[in-house]
């Protein structure tokens, strides 16, 4: 523990020059205090702050032993790893389906507590509740890492645009970036995620957010500006080093210098944020769908599995709530904590 | 200062031209969820004529922003009150709930903070980070219905009172300071959990920073108590950090009360709008949008002015 902490104090130090910063804490405090930081306007917030990092990923082997050493990521990313298995195999897994025909037999079942034949209890019809939060897992984590994906992309190509250009492409696209980030989110995602037949100015129609595929693009839509400035600001203080320098001179293009130079040296907090990324993807979804505004049943995902237990709030059923809530909140914290142990192993900062 | 408020002025305004963009072209079209039911075929056709549907974009926005502007909000498509009246209603509603939380988790948030970056790395230190993690992972929709259930039914059954010590919806015959406390004690526990979280962390590691400075160490040096060293110094230099990302997060809180209004079935902006959306109200969802994202803007600006302020490194710069 007491290296830990050295390397702890040495980061506050060292990240706390000049602004005023609060340095690192937990990857995901930060990703808050960074967006809250810079949303002033003050030129001192945009270039200082950022870390100047070294090259990083030089070595995944000493990322993956310093990853280790966080314990409480590693129990994470093992957690993950199980639930995300068993909501793969889901069919394998359980006995039960996920909507089965109505008969008799699966309407004797109705309301059970949870035991060792419904591990989660069953609901009003006699659906197994695991066997449903097993199912809606499988589109979580598919939204989720959908939405990281997309996000990183769309965020990474604005950021290294803005940060490697710089001039007026940087004030144009981080201007923008300021706007979309004003807009109220969850006010629109609803109101885009109620469109049943969304379109880009009536010619190119992409699927409503009911679907999977609809809902990984709208959260995307809104989920990249983080990326895009964290991108933009590492790309800032790299341009300036001398081995972009030396490749410039070399005669290297622009886009060799982002793909083989910058970008490798600041995979480190894309990491990172694509990380937090799906836990805030997989949290943004279940709550439209809880709002009715995403997939709807008879589809289950977390979202819907809870509004659809609504009305059971203060009665002995109240069980149908708590498991698919408990496996929301669970795989979200499990997320954060291995994206809080990537930012710890990514620190180039840290010397071991 | 009057540059800057000039300057968030256009932000102001091209925000107001993205939102009109991504409700009228990817939000549903008006005149479609108006004739949901409707059999009439020419339904739709006239409900966009009525709608102004017809004109182009760039049309459609300038009379909205005149129109806007004048004050002249219209009225909503369902109930025919008017618009500017039931924004003004609801926010007044959002702001009481909104005023609350900010106040108690602020007040938690700094004292949790405090003790973090005074024993940092201690036990204590280590719950409040686990429980802040726990705290951003925590969907607040399923919180506020375990609240419901675990704080106002459980303990009416187990007390066997008639009515819940805290009300789960607004109590319509509520009167009176207890009452009023009643009915918001849940809602305020529930928007803190995120804001205790994110403000405590916040302030832990702003704190943490000017105790590890060097004046903190002349201050204990020259014989100081520690305890004045952490109340006096420490505290007083950390605070303009805090106040930055408490007005920053205020302003979003006048949109972001869409979930725990819905669950404590409280009236406010955010269920004006989630009942405008479901119902394909367009008229509310425009001027709502624009009085939100002008609480967003307005309050970057004060985080900004205060932070100018309360840091004086920050003005001689």
């Amino acid at each position: 523990m007491s290296d830990h902490r050295s390397e702890y104090d040495q980061r506050l130090r060292q990240s706390g020059t000049g602004t005023a910063s609060p340095a690192g804490t937990s990857a995901l405090l930060d990703a808050a205090v960074v967006t809250a930081e810079e949303s002033f306007d003050h030129p001192e917030f945009d270039d200082e702050g950022v870390s100047t990092a070294p090259p990083v990923g030089s070595s995944w082997r000493l990322v993956g032993r310093r990853f280790v050493r966080h314990k409480v990521a590693v129990v994470s990313l093992i957690i993950l790893l199980f639930v995300g298995a068993l909501a793969t195999f889901a069919s394998v897994v359980s006995p039960y389906d996920f909507n089965p025909p109505l008969t008799s037999e699966v309407l004797d079942d109705a309301r059970q507590p949870p035991s060792w034949e419904h591990l989660f209890g069953t609901d009003k019809l006699g659906r197994d509740q695991f066997t449903r939060v097993l199912y809606a897992l499988q589109k979580s984590l598919l939204i989720g890492l959908g939405v990281a994906f997309l996000s990183v992309v769309i965020g990474v190509s604005i950021g290294s645009m803005a940060g490697f250009y710089g001039g007026m492409t940087d004030s144009a696209l981080m201007r923008f970036t300021d706007l979309v980030l004003v807009v109220p989110e969850l006010a629109v995602l609803l109101i885009v995620a109620k469109n049943p037949d969304p379109s880009f100015f009536g010619v190119f129609h992409f699927p409503p957010a009911t679907t999977v595929p609809g809902m990984i693009l709208i959260l995307a839509a809104l989920g990249w500006m983080a990326i895009a400035r964290i991108v933009r600001g590492e790309f800032l203080s790299l341009r300036e080093k001398e081995y972009v320098e030396a490749a410039r001179a070399a005669g290297a293009s622009g886009r060799r210098i982002i793909w083989r130079h910058l970008l490798p040296n600041a995979i480190g907090p894309i990491v990172v944020f694509a990380t937090l990324e799906v836990g805030a993807a997989i949290l943004a979804e279940a709550t439209l769908s809880f709002l009715g505004a995403g997939i709807q049943l008879p589809e289950v995902s977390l979202g819907n599995l809870i509004s659809d237990a609504e009305s059971t709030v203060g009665t002995d059923l109240a069980y149908l709530i708590v498991f698919p809530g408990l496996t929301l909140f669970l795989i979200v914290l499990c997320v954060n904590f291995v994206g809080d142990g990537l930012r710890d192993a990514l620190d180039p900062k840290a010397t071991s | 200062m009057l540059r800057r408020v000039a300057a968030s002025i256009p932000v102001l305004l091209l925000a107001s031209v993205l939102v009109f963009l991504l409700v009228r072209e990817f939000g549903a079209d008006p005149a479609r969820v108006r004739c949901q039911a409707s059999r009439d075929v020419h339904c739709r056709e006239r409900a966009q004529k009525e709608l102004g549907l017809n004109a182009s974009l760039p049309e459609q926005f300038v009379t909205f922003m005149g129109d806007f502007v004048r004050g002249d909000w219209g009225q909503s498509q369902r109930t025919d009150q008017s618009v500017a009246e039931s924004i003004r209603g609801d926010l007044w509603e959002t702001s009481q709930l909104a005023f609350w939380a900010v106040l108690f988790s602020g007040g938690i948030a700094l004292a949790v903070g405090v003790y973090s970056a005074s024993r940092p790395y201690s036990r204590g230190d280590y719950l409040f980070t686990g429980l802040a993690f726990a705290g951003i992972a925590m969907p607040t929709f399923w919180f506020g219905l375990l609240t419901i259930q675990y704080l106002a039914f459980e303990p009416q059954k187990i007390l066997g009172t008639t009515e819940p010590i805290f009300y789960s919806i607004p109590n319509p015959v509520a009167s009176g300071a207890v009452d009023y406390f009643r009915g918001l004690a849940l809602p305020v526990l529930v928007l803190s959990v995120q804001l205790v979280a994110g403000w405590s962390r916040y302030q832990r590691s702003s704190m943490l920073e000017e105790l590890n400075s060097d004046y903190i160490r002349t201050a204990r040096a020259k014989g100081l108590t520690r305890r004045r060293v952490v109340w006096k110094h420490g505290l007083r230099n950390s605070l303009s950090a805090l106040v930055t990302v408490v007005a920053l997060d205020v302003g979003a809180l006048f949109g972001g009360l869409i979930i725990t209004e819905r669950i404590f079935s409280r009236p406010g902006m955010g269920t004006l709008l989630l009942s405008a959306v479901n119902n394909g109200d367009t008229q509310i969802v425009l001027p709502w949008m624009l009085v939100v994202g002008a609480f967003i803007i307005v309050f970057n600006l004060i985080a900004d002015v205060a932070y100018g302020i309360l840091d004086p490194r920050v003005r001689l710069q």
